[in-house]
C-alpha cells in the first residue's frame, strides 16, 4: 500500500513539477497560448512513443538500445513508401509499418532468448543493423507523406461549445493518449501484463511459477517495437519526410523511463510517469528556447540534465540494492 | 585432465577448445583468406603501397578499439571515443593558428580527459551502465564541439605539418604512424599483462563482487581506465587528422562501431575479463581489409553497418557457447 502510494505520489509529483514549469513558461513568454502548447505535444509525439517502447522493455527487466534505429527505419520505410503514391496507398503503409515494428521487435526478443547474450548486447548489435537498413532503404532524409496523416496531427479537436477547453488538447494529444492506451490497459488488466512484472521483477521466481519467461519477454520486446513503429510514424508525421540518422531517442527515453520513476532494474513503475517525464523534459527544453538561449547550448544542457537523470537513477537503484 | 587423453574428444569440440585457447590463430586464418579473396577479385591490387595504405588506415582504428578492450575487459565500453577524437583533433586544429603546436596539443587533450573523467566517475561511483554513461557524455561533447565551432569560424582551420607526416608519410615503404603506434601497443599490452593495473581490470570484469572483496578501490580502478581511455581516443583523433587532413564536426564518428566490432572480432569478451590487445589489433586490420573488401563490391555504407551489427552479434553469441562448453 505505502509502495503504491509512493509511486502515485512520484507521477503525482512529476505532474506538478510540469505545471510549474507551464507556469514559468508563461511568466517568460506571456503569449504563450494553445497553439504553443500544440506545437509542444508535436514535438513530444516521437519522444513519447520512443519512451513507451523503452518503458515496456525496462519494466520487462531489460533494455533496448535499438529504439532509436527501429524509429529511423520505420519513419524512412513509411515516408519512401508514400512517396509519390495516393493518399489511399497510406491507408495501407500505417499497418505494414506497424507489423514492421512488431516483426523487428519480436525478433529482438527472441534473438536474446535463443542466444542468451544478454540483451544490452543483442540491442546494440541490432541497432548497428536497423541503423544500416535504415541508411539502405532511403540514404538520405526525403520522402513523402499523405496528407490525411499529417493532418491527424496538426490543429486542435473540436468540442462543440467548448472552444476555450478544445483549443487546448490538440489534436496530437489525443492520438498519444489513444494508441498508448489502446495497448497499455488492456495489457496492464491481462495475465500477460502480470507476467511482464513478473519476469522484470524476478525471472527466476517467475520461471518457478509458471511464467512463460521466454514467450513473455518476446512479446515485450515486440511490444516495444510496435511503439517504436509509432514513432517512426510520429516522426515522419511531423517532419513530413524520414531522416535514417536516428535522433537521440535512446538517451532521451532512458532518461524518461528513469526520471518516470520505472527502475532500471525492472518489475516497477508504470506508463503515466515515463510520459509526463518525457513532458517535462521537452517543456525544459522550450523554456530554454524562449530565454534565447543559443539553440546548441541548450543541447548541451539538454544532455548534462539527461545524463544527471540517468546517473541519480543509478544511485538510487544501487542504494535500494544494498 | 588424463580422461581426455584417453576417451577420443570428437573434432567440433577438439576446434571449438582449439579456437578458445588460442583465439589468434583462427583470427590470422581470417585475416589471409580476406587477402587472398581481395587478390582473386581485383588481382595485383595486393602490393606493397596497398599494404601501407591497409595499415595506416587500420592503425586508427587499432587505437580505439584499443579503448574498447580495456574498457569491455571490466565489462564496460567507451562509445565517447568518436566524439573525443573529433573534439582533440578540431581543437587542435583552429588552436593551432594562434598557439604552437604543442600547446595546441595539450589544449586539445584538455576535453578529452575531462570527458573521460566524468565516463569515470558516473559508471565508477553512480554505477551508470557505461553504454548509457558514455553514450551520454558523447551526446553532450557534440554540443559543446558545436558552441565551440562557432566561435572559432572566422580563425579558420590548419593542420602542422609533423602531424600530416605522421598520419599520412611512409619511410622506406613503412607508415610514420607506426611510430606512434607501436609504443602505444606495447604499452597497452605491457599494462595488461604485467602491470597490477591490468590485472586489476582483468579481476573487476571477471568477478566485480571477488575483486572488491579482496581489496579493489573499484572507482578508481575504472575512473584511471576512462581516463586512459579518453587521453586514448584523443591522441588518435590527432593521428586520424594528419591522415584525413579536413577538420570537420564528424570526424571519427565513423570510426567508433567498427572499433567496438574489431574488439569483438579480437576475443575480447563484452561481458569482461577475457581478452587482449593484440587480437584487436588483428581484428582492426581484418576489418580494414573487409572494408577495402566492400568498396570494391560497390556495398553501401547501411550494408556495411549492417555487416557489423551481425558480426558483434554472432562473433558474441560463439563465445559464449565456447565459455560454456568448458
Amino acid at each position: 500500500m505505502t509502495r503504491l502510494v509512493r509511486r502515485q505520489g512520484w507521477v503525482a509529483g512529476l505532474l506538478v513539477l510540469f505545471v510549474v514549469l507551464l507556469v514559468i513558461t508563461r511568466l517568460i513568454q506571456p503569449g504563450y497560448g494553445s497553439g504553443d502548447f500544440g506545437s509542444l505535444v508535436r514535438a513530444v509525439l516521437p519522444y513519447a512513443f520512443a519512451v513507451a517502447a523503452q518503458t515496456i522493455v525496462v519494466i520487462a527487466g531489460g533494455i533496448d538500445l535499438s529504439v532509436g534505429a527501429m524509429m529511423a527505419l520505420t519513419s524512412v520505410t513509411a515516408a519512401s513508401m508514400m512517396d509519390g503514391a495516393s493518399e489511399e496507398y497510406a491507408l495501407f503503409v500505417v499497418p505494414f509499418v506497424l507489423a514492421m515494428g512488431l516483426v523487428l521487435g519480436a525478433v529482438n526478443g527472441m534473438l536474446i532468448v535463443v542466444t542468451r547474450v544478454p540483451d544490452i548486447v543483442v540491442t546494440l548489435a541490432t541497432l548497428f543493423v536497423l541503423q544500416g537498413a535504415a541508411l539502405l532503404v532511403l540514404g538520405a532524409p526525403g520522402g513523402a507523406v499523405a496528407e490525411w496523416l499529417r493532418a491527424t496531427i496538426v490543429g486542435t479537436v473540436s468540442i462543440p461549445g467548448l472552444p476555450e477547453i478544445s483549443a487546448w488538447i490538440p489534436k496530437a494529444l489525443v492520438l498519444l493518449v489513444v494508441c498508448l492506451c489502446v495497448i497499455w490497459i488492456p495489457l496492464k488488466r491481462s495475465k500477460l501484463g502480470l507476467s511482464i512484472y513478473a519476469i522484470g521483477s524476478s525471472e527466476l521466481a517467475a520461471f518457478r511459477s509458471g511464467v512463460p519467461v521466454a514467450r513473455t519477454k518476446i512479446i515485450a520486446y515486440a511490444l516495444s517495437g510496435l511503439f517504436a513503429a509509432m514513432g517512426g510514424l510520429a516522426l515522419t508525421m511531423s517532419t513530413g519526410i524520414g531522416a535514417p540518422i536516428p535522433g537521440p531517442y535512446l538517451l532521451a527515453s532512458v532518461a524518461a523511463v528513469v526520471l518516470g520513476g520505472v527502475a532500471l532494474g525492472g518489475g516497477k513503475g508504470g506508463l503515466l510517469g515515463p510520459i509526463v517525464a518525457v513532458f517535462v523534459l521537452r517543456l525544459v527544453r522550450t523554456d530554454l528556447t524562449l530565454l534565447a538561449i543559443d539553440p546548441n547550448v541548450t543541447a548541451i544542457i539538454e544532455g548534462a540534465i539527461m545524463v544527471a537523470v540517468v546517473m541519480f537513477g543509478a544511485f538510487i537503484t544501487m542504494r535500494g540494492r544494498q | 585432465m588424463s580422461t581426455t587423453a584417453i576417451q577420443p574428444v570428437p573434432f567440433g569440440r577438439r576446434l571449438k577448445r582449439f579456437m578458445a585457447d588460442r583465439p589468434l590463430i583462427p583470427l590470422i586464418i581470417l585475416l589471409v583468406i580476406l587477402v587472398v579473396v581481395l587478390q582473386i577479385l581485383r588481382p595485383g591490387i595486393v602490393n606493397e603501397r596497398w599494404l601501407a595504405n591497409t595499415v595506416k588506415f587500420a592503425i586508427p582504428l587499432a587505437i580505439l578499439a584499443g579503448c574498447q578492450t580495456m574498457t569491455m575487459l571490466t565489462g564496460g565500453i567507451d562509445l565517447s571515443v568518436g566524439t573525443v577524437a573529433t573534439m582533440s583533433a578540431f581543437i587542435m586544429a583552429t588552436q593551432v593558428v594562434n598557439h604552437d603546436p604543442a600547446v595546441a596539443i595539450l589544449i586539445a587533450l584538455v576535453p578529452a580527459v575531462l570527458i573521460g573523467l566524468v565516463n569515470g566517475i558516473g559508471v565508477g561511483v553512480f554505477r551508470v551502465h557505461p553504454l548509457i554513461m558514455t553514450l551520454g557524455t558523447s551526446l553532450i561533447g557534440t554540443g559543446c564541439l558545436q558552441v565551440y565551432q562557432r566561435t572559432v569560424i572566422a580563425s579558420g582551420a590548419k593542420i602542422p605539418p609533423f602531424l600530416a607526416w605522421l598520419g599520412t608519410g611512409l619511410t622506406y615503404g613503412v607508415p610514420n604512424a607506426l611510430l606512434l603506434f607501436v609504443p602505444i601497443a606495447v604499452l597497452i599490452v605491457f599494462t595488461l599483462n604485467r602491470t597490477g593495473f591490468g590485472r586489476l581490470l582483468y579481476a573487476v570484469g571477471d568477478n566485480e563482487g571477488a575483486a572488491r572483496l579482496s581489496g579493489v578501490r573499484y572507482w578508481q580502478v575504472i575512473s584511471a581506465l576512462y581516463v586512459i581511455s579518453s587521453v586514448l581516443a584523443g591522441i588518435t583523433g590527432l593521428l586520424y587528422i594528419g591522415l584525413i587532413k579536413a577538420p570537420s564536426l564528424s570526424l571519427a564518428e565513423p570510426l567508433v562501431l567498427p572499433s567496438v566490432a574489431a574488439a569483438v572480432i579480437g576475443g575480447t569478451s563484452i561481458f569482461g575479463g577475457r581478452g587482449g590487445y593484440t587480437g584487436t589489433i588483428i581484428g582492426a586490420l581484418i576489418l580494414t581489409v573487409l572494408t577495402t573488401l566492400l568498396t570494391i563490391l560497390h556495398m553501401p555504407e547501411g550494408a556495411r553497418r549492417i555487416l557489423f551489427g551481425l558480426i558483434v552479434l554472432f562473433v558474441t553469441a560463439a563465445y559464449l557457447r565456447i565459455i560454456e562448453d568448458r
